[in-house]
């Protein structure tokens, strides 16, 4: 930073370098028609999708409309609880507001009979297993605990299927 | 100059708050119903441009999952500014006169009621001097009128029949949000709210959308039989700073003006962005316009101010009633910023 040339008359004055003006914004999430749907179901142990009337992908969680052909979504599809890890991270990296303990697994899963993949945790079994086309399964918080969000799912686990061919999932790496 | 024109216009119903849909829930009948009122199939668009901000929803990139809306697949060529969608057909009036652009789509919205508009408005102004203080746009809308009131440039009895006027016009306005028969000298008799402005003197907060079509040239006069070109079209900016502006006038507009061409003609009607009843008195004065001019047919944005999309509508309506043929020559403005800081200016005629 270049030194500053004051007048006179300010020479010996102290510079304001920087300052700190907080500054906080708080929002009321609105989901919309399809994300609530998708909510709610989650909140009875079920994960539903909407299919486009166009193209016929299943999208999950559903947000109303297809992003590839611009139109509505409202067809409803009922998805399986397993699915294929697409891709995946594994986490070494501390950061504010971590609950996981390190090393963890963050993936990318393709439930079955959808067409985009959801992101989640995998767990019950080493990280340095975890690869692309594991078969997996969600493992649900208990009946008493469920809710209308995505932590009603603990983690996923492997479900002990052979791993998927890579044609069953090559559109959504 | 290429010609350019307004060939369709379509809106929400405006709200406080639609809780029940969220961005792109809201904004896709809209552009459904822009795309049907041009007579055009969605593969006939060869440009996108959109306005809005992500602070009103408090949801970062929420401008891209709109994208959902418009179905950007095969890939399409588009663009966004976080500003009124004004602004964004102004881009879009721009890319046109480039020549490879025949049909375009504007579109913005605004969804206020997730979050505290007066706050969040804060976060335009300058970050050092006004930003910590969160002085909100009511009360700098107030220090305005004090301003304007003390110049003499406006008195409180036409701040009071600004909005008589307005939500008399707002009856035959389906998406407008305040409408209703009132006395100015009822009104006057009303408490302040941010001294000297009362409550009715302030814009509602709403949640809504707008789209519009333009088109250029002869597509423009195969798809619509009464195109409202756009005959000039300019936007200027004043300084960030509130303290070096004379806030008794509007210098950008009457520049924007100027150099859209305002005067070269008789205006027949004008749609007047001015979210504040003391702001149209100053706007009128700017664009020099005589009584004899119908300013906001539709109540302005005193019956209903999506953030982001109020100025688009103004186009919009104006745009319309050259298209139906109630007017000839119509004057449409946008505004952005804490006190009529930035203003565009667009002069709409029909053939
Ligand atoms: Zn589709």
């Amino acid at each position: 930073m270049p030194e500053l040339i004051l007048p006179a008359r300010l020479q010996g004055i102290e510079q304001v370098r920087s300052f700190r003006a907080p500054a906080r914004l708080d929002y009321q999430f609105t989901a919309g028609l399809a994300t609530t749907r998708f909510l709610r179901a989650v909140a009875e142990k079920r994960l539903v999708g909407q299919r486009c009337p166009k193209c016929q992908k299943v999208y999950v969680p559903p947000r109303g409309a297809c992003p590839t052909d611009g139109v509505p979504t409202e067809e409803e599809v009922e998805l399986a609880h397993s699915g294929t890890v697409t891709t995946f991270c594994v986490v070494n990296v501390q950061f504010y507001g971590q609950v996981m303990e390190l090393p963890y697994v963050s993936a990318l899963i393709l439930l079955d009979g959808s067409d985009i993949p959801i992101m989640h945790l995998i767990q019950e079994v080493p990280y340095d297993q975890v690869h692309m086309g594991m078969r997996v399964e969600a493992v649900w918080v208990p009946d008493d605990e469920l809710g209308p969000t995505l932590e009603s799912i603990k983690y996923f686990r492997p479900n002990g299927e052979p791993d998927a061919d890579w044609e069953t999932y090559k559109d959504n790496v | 100059m290429r010609d350019v024109a307004i060939i369709s216009f379509a809106q929400t119903q405006h709200r406080r708050a639609v809780r029940e849909l969220n961005e792109v829930e809201m904004l896709m009948p809209v552009l459904v119903d822009v795309v049907a009122k041009a007579g055009i199939t969605k593969d006939r668009i060869d440009f996108v441009c959109s306005g809005s901000a992500d602070y009103l929803a408090g949801m970062a990139f929420s401008f891209v999952m709109t994208l959902d809306g418009v179905g950007p697949w095969p890939p399409i060529s588009e663009s966004h500014v976080d500003m009124d969608g004004a602004w964004a057909l102004y881009e879009a009036w721009v890319k046109m006169q480039m020549g490879d652009v025949d049909v375009a789509l504007v579109y913005s919205y605004g969804k206020s009621s997730p979050g505290n508009l007066r706050r969040v408005l804060t976060r335009q102004l300058d970050p050092y001097y006004l930003a910590p203080m969160w002085p909100d746009p009511v009360s700098l809308a107030a220090l305005q009128a004090r301003a304007a009131l003390d110049a003499g440039v406006v008195t409180e009895t036409e701040m009071a029949e600004v909005v008589a006027a307005s939500r008399r016009a707002a009856l035959s306005n389906p998406s407008a949000q305040l409408r209703g028969e009132v006395e100015a000298s009822s009104l006057l008799s009303e408490e302040y709210f941010v001294a000297p402005l009362r409550r009715h003197d302030c814009p509602p907060i709403s949640d809504g959308a707008a789209a519009v079509i333009l088109a250029a040239d002869d597509v423009a006069r195969q798809l619509c039989e009464r195109p409202a070109w756009i005959r000039g079209i300019d936007h200027r900016i004043e300084p960030h700073s509130l303290g070096v502006r004379d806030l008794t006038r509007s210098v950008s507009t009457e520049q924007a003006a100027t150099h859209a061409g305002v005067d070269k003609d008789k205006i027949d009607l004008a749609e007047l962005h001015a979210p504040f009843s003391h702001q149209e008195v100053i706007l009128r004065r700017a664009l020099g316009l005589g009584d004899e001019v119908a300013v906001n047919p539709s109540g302005g944005a005193l019956a209903a101010n999506p953030i982001m999309a109020a100025g688009l509508i103004r186009l919009g309506e104006a745009a319309t009633r050259i298209t139906c043929g109630a007017a000839d020559r119509a004057v449409a403005h946008a505004t952005s910023g804490p006190c009529l800081q930035q203003n565009l200016v667009c002069v709409l005629e029909g053939e």
